[in-house]
C-alpha cells in the first residue's frame, strides 16, 4: 500500500535545564495516500510533539521520518519549509493567521511563496468555498473566531497539499462552528483526495477518521482503523 | 522523488510582504524612525552648510586676501626683502597696521583699535564696505579715516567727527563694514580704522616695542602662484618675512571654518546616535511582537532568509524615508545658520544643497537603522517554526557572538562615521571611546540608579507613586533608553553652560583681590616717570613695571636657525625659529611661575656664560633641557646663554608671562620699553585713566580686562548659540524616543489602566499615576545628565585649570525642571488615549 507518511521508531526528548524528558519514546506507525488519520491522547501525552517532527518543524533524536517519499532528515531547515509549502497545509487549534494580513491575502501566501502570479483569483474562490466570500479584505481581528479558522482552512488548501496536518482544529471553537469547519475539512479531504492528520481530545472527531493512534505518556499504545 | 527545489518567490513578493506587514503598523514605524530624523537634519545641515562656506571661501579668495599674493614681515623689510619686492616687478600696495589707542572728538571714551595705514589702490579685488559707500573711494584722496562700524555705533560717532591717532587728527569719513585682511573675531578686541599710508609716520605711533606688520600686496594673475610660493618662501623665512598667497590664505580660513563645523557635526552625530538607541529599543519590541508571524511564515514555507529579508526591507525603507524627511529638513535648517551667524562669518554666502550632504543624509538614515535594528532583526532568522504550534518563548535566545558581532559591527560604522566627519583616525577613535564611555557611564548610573530603587523601594508612600515608580520596571521597559536619552541631552546642554562659566570665571578671577585689571603695553623707557605719576594720579596702584626686550632666537645647542630651518628631519617646533620673544630680566620668580628642574640664577655678569631660566613650552618645543646652550640675537647683538632652569608657567592669569627669563644684571641697558599693570577699581576710574593716558602718551596701548570680558562673553554667546541649537537637537530627538517608547508599550499600559480601573481605580488615580512615572523619567534622566556634567567639568577645572569654578544655576534652575515638565507633559498627553480607551477593545485585542 503506498503510504505518504512513515515513522519508524521515533524517540524524541527536551532537556530542560539538566533534567532530560523523553517526550515520544519509539514511535512507528505509517499513514497511507488519501486516508483520514487521528491521534488522540491525554493532555502531555506528546500529540502536539509528534504532529510537529511529522511536519519537519523540528529535528528528531533518533528514528525516522519520511514525508511524501523524502526522508526528513536529509533536508536542511529551509528545504523543509520549501517541501512544507508544496506539498503540506497546515490549520492549527488557535488559527495562526497573519494579524496585518487581510484574510484573501493571508489565504494566498502560500502560492504567492510558489512565486504563482494573481493567486488573487483562487484565493477568492476558496474563501468563497469556506462561506467567506463577503469577508475577503477583513482583517483576522475583526473576525469571529470560528471565520478565522476558516480563513485559515482555505489557506491550508490553497496550495493543494498532499497532506494535511490539523492540531486541535476545532478546540477553540463552538460545538455547530466546531463542527462546519470539521465537515468543510472531510469535504476537502475527499474532493482533493489530501491526507488529513488530526489531533484530537475529540473522540466523535475521531471516530471519523480511517485510522486512530493513542499515546500516552509518548508511547504508542493503541493502531487501530476506526469503526 | 527528488530534493524539493528553492521557493520562487521573488523579490518582489518580499516588497509585497513588507509593505503589506508593515502597513498596519505605519504609525508606529513612522515614529521610530522619527527618532532618526532629526538627527540627520542635524547632521545634513551642518555638513551641507560647512561645504557651501568652504566652496565660498575658496571661490572668494581674492576678495577675502583682496590681492593674488603678498609679502608680510613684522620689521621694516630689509634690503634682501625689498630686492626680493622688485624682482617680482614690485609692490601694487602696502599697510602697516599696528594696534593704538583712538579717541574720538564727540566722546570721552578710547578705545584700543588696530590702525591699518593703506597705500596703493587696495585691495585689487572685492571692496571695502563702508557707509556712505563713497568714502571708500575717498579716504585717499581726502585724507580721512574710515572707522569700524560696531566701534562707531558703540560710541555714537557720526561721519565729520575726528578720531585722534597719536599725533594726528583725521576726519572719520565713513564707517567700515567690511574689509579684506580684517576678520571680526579680531576685530571685536581691536576694530580697524583704515588709514591712508602717508599718516602713519606723523602719528609717531610706530615706536621701540610697537608691534608692527607691513604687509605688501601684489596682483599678479599670470605667475603660477604655488611655485613661486615654494620658491621664494625659503628665502623670505631667513628674513623673518612669509608670503602668502590668495588660495594658501582661503585654504586655511576654509580649514579653520571646518574644523569647527566638525566639531558641530560630531554633536549632531551625537543626536543621531541616540536616535538610533531609540530606536534599537523600539524595533526590539516591535519584532518581538512579529516573531509569531516570523515563525508562521517558516511554518508555510518561507526560507529564513526569506523571513529576514521581509523585516530587513522594512527597517531599511523607514530608514529611507527618514533619511529623506532629514535631509529636507536639514536643508531648511541651513538656511538659518547665516542669518545667526552673520557676524562670525568671513564671507556672504550664496546657499546651495550640497550633493554629498543630501547622499550621506540617506546613507546614513539606511545604514544607521538597519544597523541599530539587526540585532532584534536577526531573532526573526533564529525564530523556530514550531513556535506555531506551541506558545513557547519565542525570544529564543541568539548566539551570544551574534550579540557581540553586531556590537562591532555597530562600533565600527561609529568609528567609520566620525573618520568620514573628521577625517583624523586619532580623533575619530577618541570619539568612539569617548562615546563608548560616555553612553557607558550614563546608563551604568541609570542602572544603578533603578537598583537602588528596586532596592530601596518606598514602601510607605501611597499606592499611586508607588505604582508609578513599579511602572519603571514593567517588562519592555524602555527606562534604561530614556534616560540614556534625557541624560545625554542634559549632559551636552548643561556641560556647555559649565564650560562657559569656567572660561569666564577664569577671566573674572583675575578682576578680584589685587589682581590687576589693566595693563599698559609699549610704555617707553622714559615715559616711565609719567606713566606711573598718572596711575598714582588716578588714586590706583603700579602693580608691576616689567621691562620688555625682543629678540630672536639664533642658534640652539650650537645650530644656527637657519641650518635647522633647512634640515627637514629636524623635529624642533618650527615657530621658535622666527618668532619674536618678549623677554624680560628679573631677579626672582612671581606668582604664577613654579620651578621645574634646574636653579633659578637670580643676577649675572656679562662676563662668562649668562643662565635663564626658560618656560616648559620652550623647553620643549626648542627640545633643551637644562644645561644646553641657546643663542639670541637681541637687536643685532648676540647672546650666548644657557638654559639653567625651567619653568612651569600659568598662562591664563590676566598678567604678562614670558618664555625666557634673563638674570638681573645683562639687559639693563639693552633697547627695553616697559608693560605697566594696574587696577582700576570702578570702571568711571579706569576710562578716565585710560583718557588721560592717551591724551599724555597716545603710543600707549591700553589692555582693559573689563572690556575683553565683555568681548569674551559677547563671543561666547555667539558661538553657544549654535552649540545650544545643535545639543537641543539631542533633547528633542529624546522627546522623539519618549513617543515611540510610550506607543510600543501602548497595549501594555492600555491593559494595565483597564486592569486597574476594573479593580475599581478611579481615572484621577491612573492619571496621577501615568504623569508621576514620567515625572521620575524625565527628573532622573535629566539630573543624571546634569550631575554627570558637573562632575566632569570639575575633573577638568581641577586637573587643566587647578581651580575650581562656581558652576552657574541656569541647568539646575531652568534646564531640570524644564526637561522634567516636557517629559512630564508629552508623557501625560500621549498617554490619555491609554487611559481613556475601552476595555472591550482591550480584550479583543488580546486574542
Ligand atoms: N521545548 C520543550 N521543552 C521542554 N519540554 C517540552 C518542550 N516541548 C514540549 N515539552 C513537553 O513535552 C510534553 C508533550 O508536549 P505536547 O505539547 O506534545 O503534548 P500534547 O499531547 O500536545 O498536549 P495537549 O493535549 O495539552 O496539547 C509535555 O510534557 C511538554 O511539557
Ligand atoms: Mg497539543
Amino acid at each position: 500500500m503506498a503510504y505518504i507518511l512513515k515513522v519508524d521508531n521515533l524517540t524524541k526528548s527536551y532537556s530542560s535545564g539538566n533534567r532530560s524528558l523523553t517526550v515520544l519514546n519509539d514511535v512507528s506507525f505509517v499513514i497511507p495516500e488519501g486516508s483520514s488519520f487521528s491521534i488522540v491522547g491525554p493532555s502531555g501525552s506528546g500529540k502536539t510533539t509528534l504532529l510537529g517532527l511529522c511536519a519537519g518543524l523540528d529535528t528528531t533524536d533518533s528514528g525516522s521520518i519520511t514525508l511524501c517519499g523524502t526522508e526528513l532528515k536529509t533536508l536542511s531547515e529551509d528545504q523543509r519549509a520549501v517541501l512544507r509549502n508544496q506539498k503540506v497545509g497546515f490549520v492549527f487549534q488557535d488559527f495562526q493567521l497573519l494579524p496585518t494580513l487581510t484574510a484573501i491575502e493571508n489565504v494566498v501566501v502560500p502560492l504567492e511563496l510558489q512565486g504563482v502570479k494573481n493567486a488573487d483569483a483562487t484565493g477568492r474562490e476558496l474563501l468563497e468555498k469556506v462561506g467567506l466570500g463577503e469577508r475577503m479584505h477583513h482583517y483576522p481581528n475583526q473576525l469571529s473566531g470560528g471565520e478565522q479558522q476558516r480563513v485559515a482552512l482555505a489557506r491550508a488548501f490553497s496550495n493543494k497539499p498532499q497532506i494535511l496536518f490539523a492540531d486541535e482544529p476545532t478546540g477553540n471553537l463552538d460545538e455547530a462552528t466546531g463542527e462546519k469547519v470539521t465537515e468543510l475539512l472531510f469535504n476537502l479531504n475527499k474532493e482533493a483526495g489530501t491526507t488529513l492528520v488530526i489531533v484530537t481530545h475529540d473522540m466523535e472527531l475521531a471516530r471519523m477518521t480511517d485510522h486512530m493512534i493513542r499515546l500516552k505518556g509518548g508511547k504508542l499504545i493503541e493502531n487501530k482503523a476506526a469503526l | 522523488m527528488s530534493t524539493p527545489r528553492t521557493s520562487k518567490a521573488g523579490f518582489g513578493w518580499l516588497l509585497k510582504m513588507a509593505w503589506r506587514d508593515g502597513r498596519a503598523s505605519w504609525g508606529r514605524i513612522l515614529l521610530f524612525m522619527a527618532s532618526t530624523i532629526l538627527g540627520i537634519a542635524a547632521v545634513v545641515s551642518i555638513q551641507s552648510f560647512s561645504d557651501t562656506l568652504k566652496d565660498n571661501i575658496a571661490l572668494q579668495s581674492k576678495e577675502l586676501m583682496g590681492a593674488d599674493f603678498t609679502i608680510d614681515t613684522d620689521k621694516k623689510p630689509n634690503e634682501r626683502v625689498t630686492f626680493l619686492m622688485d624682482s617680482l616687478g614690485g609692490y601694487d600696495a602696502r599697510e602697516v597696521s599696528f594696534a593704538s589707542m583712538a579717541s574720538f572728538s564727540n566722546t570721552d571714551q578710547t578705545r584700543l583699535v588696530r590702525v591699518r595705514g593703506i597705500e596703493g589702490n587696495f585691495p585689487f579685488y572685492g571692496s571695502l564696505e563702508t557707509e556712505p559707500a563713497t568714502a571708500a573711494a575717498n579716504y585717499q584722496s581726502n585724507g580721512g579715516a574710515l572707522v569700524d562700524a560696531t566701534l562707531m555705533m558703540q560710541f555714537g560717532i557720526s561721519p565729520g567727527d575726528t578720531i585722534n591717532l597719536g599725533e594726528i587728527s583725521l576726519p572719520v569719513l565713513g564707517a567700515l563694514e567690511k574689509a579684506p585682511g580684517s576678520t571680526s573675531m579680531f576685530g571685536a578686541i581691536a576694530p580697524p580704522v583704515i588709514i591712508p599710508h602717508q599718516f602713519i609716520g606723523p602719528s609717531q605711533l610706530v615706536q621701540l616695542g610697537s608691534r608692527v606688520d607691513y604687509n605688501f600686496y601684489f596682483e599678479d594673475t599670470t605667475t603660477n602662484l604655488e611655485l613661486l610660493d615654494q620658491k621664494v618662501d625659503p628665502i623670505l623665512d631667513d628674513e623673518n618675512a612669509d608670503m602668502d598667497t590668495h588660495t594658501s590664505t582661503s585654504s586655511r580660513l576654509g580649514r579653520r571654518y571646518e574644523n569647527f563645523g566638525k566639531f558641530l557635526n560630531l554633536v549632531a552625530f551625537i543626536a543621531l546616535l541616540l536616535g538610533c538607541v531609540g530606536i534599537a529599543s523600539s524595533i526590539h519590541i516591535y519584532i518581538k511582537e512579529k516573531l509569531p508571524s516570523a515563525a508562521l511564515l517558516k511554518c508555510l514555507g518561507a526560507s529564513r532568509k526569506q523571513t529576514f529579508m521581509i523585516y530587513l526591507l522594512q527597517i531599511a525603507f523607514m530608514g529611507l524615508l527618514g533619511g529623506i524627511l532629514g535631509v529636507v529638513i536639514g536643508l531648511l535648517l541651513q538656511q538659518l545658520f547665516p542669518y545667526f551667524l552673520e557676524d562670525l562669518l568671513p564671507v556672504s554666502l550664496s546657499l546651495s544643497i550640497s550633493v554629498p550632504a543630501v547622499v550621506s543624509g540617506l546613507l546614513l538614515g539606511v545604514l544607521m537603522s538597519v544597523l541599530f535594528a539587526l540585532y532584534p532583526l536577526l531573532s526573526t532568522l533564529g525564530v523556530s517554526p514550531l513556535a506555531t504550534l506551541r506558545k513557547q518563548d519565542t525570544q529564543n535566545a541568539l548566539p551570544k557572538k551574534w550579540g557581540w558581532g553586531v556590537f562591532a559591527l555597530i562600533l565600527l560604522s561609529i568609528f567609520l562615521i566620525s573618520l568620514w566627519l573628521l577625517d583624523n583616525a586619532k580623533y575619530a577613535i577618541w570619539f568612539v571611546v569617548g562615546i563608548a564611555i560616555t553612553f557607558a557611564i550614563l546608563s551604568g548610573v541609570a542602572h544603578l540608579f533603578m537598583q537602588g530603587i528596586k532596592k530601596f523601594f518606598p514602601k510607605h508612600w501611597n499606592f499611586e507613586a508607588r505604582q508609578s515608580l513599579l511602572n519603571l520596571f514593567r517588562p519592555q521597559n524602555q527606562t534604561l533608553i530614556l534616560i540614556l536619552a534625557i541624560g545625554v541631552g542634559s549632559f551636552l546642554i548643561s556641560t556647555l553652560y559649565f564650560t562657559k562659566d569656567m572660561l569666564l570665571q577664569e577671566a573674572t578671577l583675575a578682576d578680584q583681590q589685587d589682581n590687576p585689571n589693566i595693563v599698559l603695553l609699549d610704555v617707553q623707557s622714559d615715559q616711565r616717570e609719567g606713566v606711573a605719576q598718572t596711575i598714582e594720579g588716578n588714586e590706583m596702584n603700579v602693580i608691576s613695571d616689567i621691562p620688555i626686550v625682543t629678540m630672536r632666537v639664533a642658534s640652539i645647542k650650537g645650530r644656527s636657525v637657519n641650518d635647522l630651518r633647512r634640515d627637514t628631519t629636524s623635529t624642533i617646533n618650527r615657530w621658535v625659529l622666527s618668532h619674536e620673544f618678549r623677554t624680560t630680566y628679573r631677579d626672582h620668580m612671581v606668582k604664577s611661575e613654579t620651578l621645574l628642574e634646574g636653579e633659578f640664577i637670580d643676577s649675572a655678569s656679562r662676563q662668562g656664560v649668562i643662565p635663564i631660566s626658560v618656560s616648559e613650552n620652550f623647553a620643549r618645543d626648542t627640545q633643551t633641557n637644562v644645561g644646553d646652550t641657546v643663542a639670541f640675537n637681541i637687536q643685532g647683538v648676540v647672546m650666548t646663554t644657557e638654559v639653567k632652569s625651567i619653568r612651569t608657567v600659568d598662562w591664563s592669569r590676566m598678567e604678562p608671562n614670558f618664555n625666557i627669563v634673563f638674570p638681573a644684571g645683562i639687559l639693563e641697558n639693552a633697547p627695553q620699553f616697559r608693560v605697566f599693570t594696574t587696577k582700576a577699581g570702578s570702571e568711571t576710574v579706569s576710562a578716565q585713566f585710560q583718557q588721560q593716558l592717551v591724551k599724555l602718551y597716545p603710543n600707549i596701548s591700553v589692555l582693559d580686562l573689563r572690556q575683553l570680558l565683555s568681548i569674551l562673553q559677547d563671543l561666547l554667546a555667539k558661538i553657544s548659540w549654535i552649540i545650544n541649537f545643535i545639543a537641543s537637537f539631542s533633547i528633542f530627538t529624546g522627546i522623539i524616543v519618549l513617543f515611540g517608547a510610550i506607543r510600543s508599550t501602548k497595549f501594555q499600559r492600555t491593559k494595565e489602566s483597564v486592569l486597574l480601573r476594573t479593580l475599581g481605580a478611579k481615572g484621577k488615580q491612573i492619571t496621577k499615576i501615568v504623569a508621576l512615572e514620567y515625572l521620575y523619567l524625565g527628573a532622573l534622566g535629566s539630573l543624571i545628565g546634569i550631575l554627570l556634567s558637573l562632575i566632569g567639568c570639575w575633573l577638568l577645572a581641577w586637573f587643566a585649570f587647578e581651580t575650581t569654578f562656581t558652576p552657574s544655576w541656569f541647568p539646575f534652575l531652568v534646564l531640570f525642571p524644564a526637561i522634567t515638565l516636557l517629559t512630564l507633559f508629552i508623557g501625560w498627553s500621549n498617554s490619555r488615549g491609554v487611559i481613556k480607551s475601552p476595555p472591550l477593545q482591550v480584550l479583543r485585542r488580546g486574542s
